[in-house]
């Protein structure tokens, strides 16, 4: 491996590198916030969700042997968690942010109390596809290990563009979001549309987080979210609602997640907290932007409680 | 059932009748007992820094007449203050080990003139004679385990680059950075030491992130100085990197690219402060050790390691054992070119210069600032 270093190289590569690796849970989360709120409801306890994914991913897989039954059982318990949210805010007068708040601490707390045993042992990890067979640096056969997960999150995106626009279930999820007395009128349960946007929801984000504990960092332990699933709601404000925004976000995040190491595996040592940091201020830049008393934020489904 | 397993405050959400039977039968064997109070910052199985210290407690709990209270996940703020009353008032206990560096100013020191007859060991080397007698700050010299690792390091890198991932800029971990760097450049002068900050204790992407990164620089032997070194290890092992552990021993998690590590020895040393206290005897208030004292160890040495790494480190092993060994001994040059230890200074291990250290070796890429 003398000769294999690449210099400088190794920063857009590890940005690159990072996209992959990094963006997946955002991208769950937030396609699955996006059909949430798309129904007229948030659900900011996707970050429990995640943990809680992440952790019964890590627990199924290292019981059974098998990493997608692992993914499968993170899915079920986010559609769980999202049945949950879901359930308590079909009752009148309920704040569906209030009880967001409330699922991520019980989810967190939840995942980090059941998880203690699962610290310790090793489970089995989902499998790397390898993209870089063509290529003689291993520094980009390595970016180019690529999980199935992240390929079917990047194929659910414009799935989703053209379910909203062109399906009857898209239009339904959309009515439920903009007027809900439009989707009463037309004979539809609003509360069961969002009942089954916020299950689909929390189980895109379960699958997020089984990406974390089997695939990328691929571990379970306490700190492996960070703050993911909070970041990842926030992102569906900046990408308007839109899944392809979505997509492209997820992407931009995951490569300031990597920038931080990679200025400093190349020497570049000025300023690392604030590179560290990328992702949260590009968050914080995202906020200030898309906020503003005067207007209320394009492309917003109307029933939000925060637009409403 | 296992009750030490169940944490304090469990105990207390716990049903009373519960409560009262193990309280009961607690009472029953030992008339006499002392309550010793132990703190995490994390979670006590986190295969680093946190699990040392439960390992330590672990070995408290074996002796008899002794019952162990713990309490983690508490933050190092005014939270560490109201767990340590609720351990003396709830539980009675009369020795408390608030195991995270930044617990000790202002929260341990106020605790320990509040409750003037009950003693505190606090974790991190920060006693100075202004403050209460009954508090004391231990510490290992676990430098002299990452020289070792060092040296096995510099002898098992093909390409003599070496990556350090470490969470802050901080004396402790500066002085783990540079001791590791200094053994390997003993087994190959030419080695370097690539660092990388994440920021904080314990951000596992960030950790991944950085592992990938150093890998991807041509780096193959990784240790790192972070509350949970799992993340390193699994990840670089993956990538086929080799890796010297750290807090624990971590080759169950990479069988294979596991070279050796430094380890903390707390179940050596917190069996002997209970004793101490239980028997009346001081502990000194400023405790430190080594290798010698047995405060920290060195993993047992992975079977890549060559004959004459371990012929090697053993050496020096020895020498440290003897107490004949320093590992700061000038001319140190910085990696700026500036002379921080002169030529025919030793700072021994006991030097409080080197718990100000703010600069990296000379071999070491990075910055501190």
């Amino acid at each position: 491996m003398a000769d294999a270093s690449i210099g400088l190289w190794t920063v857009p590569l590890a940005v690159f590198g990072g996209a992959i690796r990094v963006s997946t849970p955002f991208l769950f989360v937030s396609l699955g916030e996006c059909i949430t709120e798309r129904s007229g409801r948030i659900n900011l306890g996707l970050e429990g969700t995640l943990v809680m994914g992440a952790m019964s991913a890590y627990g199924i897989s290292y019981l059974s042997g098998s990493p997608w039954l692992g993914v499968l059982a993170a899915g079920v318990t986010g559609a769980m968690f999202g049945a949950l949210h879901a359930g308590i805010c079909s009752l009148p007068r309920v704040n569906d942010i209030a009880v967001g708040i409330a699922l991520m601490l019980l989810g967190t707390g939840l995942a980090f109390f059941l998880g203690k045993p699962l610290i310790e042992p090793t489970a089995a990890r989902l499998p790397a596809i390898d993209f870089g067979w063509w290529s003689d640096v291993p520094q980009l056969r390595a970016a180019l290990r690529i999980n199935v997960l992240f390929l079917i999150g990047v194929a659910i995106a414009p799935l989703l563009y053209w379910a909203f626009r062109t399906t009857r279930w898209g239009l339904l999820i959309r009515t439920a979001g903009e007027s809900a007395d439009a989707a009463r009128a037309m004979g539809h349960s609003v509360l069961l549309i969002r009942l089954r946007a916020t299950m689909v929801g929390g189980f895109l984000a379960g699958i997020g987080g089984s990406f974390l504990s089997l695939f990328y960092p691929g571990s379970w332990n306490e700190g492996l979210s960070s703050g993911q699933g909070i970041t990842a709601v926030a992102l569906v404000i900046f990408a308007r609602w839109d899944p392809m925004l979505c997509l492209w976000t997820s992407l931009a995040f995951g490569g300031a997640a990597a920038l931080g190491p990679a200025l400093q595996s190349v020497g570049i040592t000025s300023g690392y907290h604030l590179f560290n940091a990328a992702p949260y201020i590009l968050t914080l830049a995202i906020m200030i932007i898309t906020c503003s008393p005067k207007r209320t934020v394009t492309g917003a489904p109307a029933e939000l409680s925060i637009t409403r | 059932m296992d009750f030490g397993r169940i944490s304090r405050r469990h105990l207390l959400q716990g049903s009373a009748a519960l409560a009262l039977s193990s309280t009961f039968g607690i009472r029953g064997a030992a008339a006499a007992e002392t309550t010793v109070g132990f703190i995490y910052v994390g979670s006590r199985d986190d295969y680093g820094y946190n699990q040392a210290h439960a390992q330590g407690a672990a070995a408290v709990k074996k002796l008899p007449g002794i019952k162990v209270v713990e309490e983690e996940k508490v933050p190092e703020t005014d939270a560490v203050e109201k767990t340590i009353e609720s351990m003396i008032n709830l539980d009675g206990a009369t020795l408390l080990f608030p195991t995270s560096f930044g617990y000790y100013n202002p929260h341990v020191v106020k605790m320990a003139s509040k409750f003037p007859k009950l003693h505190f060991e606090h974790c991190g080397g920060l006693w100075t004679d202004k403050d209460p007698k009954n508090a004391g700050s231990y510490f290992g010299y676990i430098d002299e385990a990452q020289y070792i690792s060092g040296i096995v390091a510099g002898y098992s890198t093909k390409s003599g680059k070496l990556g350090f991932v470490a969470a802050k800029p901080i004396p402790q971990v500066l002085r783990n950075i540079n001791a590791f760097t200094l053994g390997a450049k003993l087994a190959n002068p030419k080695a370097t030491t690539q660092v990388i900050f994440t920021g904080d204790w314990s951000m596992p992407v960030k950790e991944a992130e950085a592992t990938n990164s150093l890998i991807d620089q041509g780096i193959d032997v990784l240790t790192c100085h972070v509350d949970g070194p799992k993340t390193m290890v699994e990840n670089a092992a993956r990538r086929g990197a080799m890796v010297c552990g750290y807090h624990v021993n971590q080759s169950p998690l990479a069988p294979k690219a596991y070279l050796t590590g430094a380890e903390w020895n707390w179940e050596a040393l917190y069996p002997k402060f209970v004793k101490m206290i239980t028997a009346g005897e001081a502990i000194p208030n400023f405790y430190r050790g080594g290798l010698k004292e047995e405060i920290v160890k060195v993993s047992p040495y992975g079977e890549m390691v060559s004959a004459e790494a371990r012929k090697h480190a053993d050496e020096v092993k020895a020498k440290f054992m003897a107490d004949g060994y320093t590992i700061f001994k000038g001319p140190i040059v910085d990696n700026k070119g500036k002379t921080v230890i002169a030529g025919g200074t030793d700072r021994g291990q006991q030097d409080p210069e080197l718990e100000r250290m703010d600069y990296l070796v000379d071999g070491v890429i990075g910055a501190t600032a």
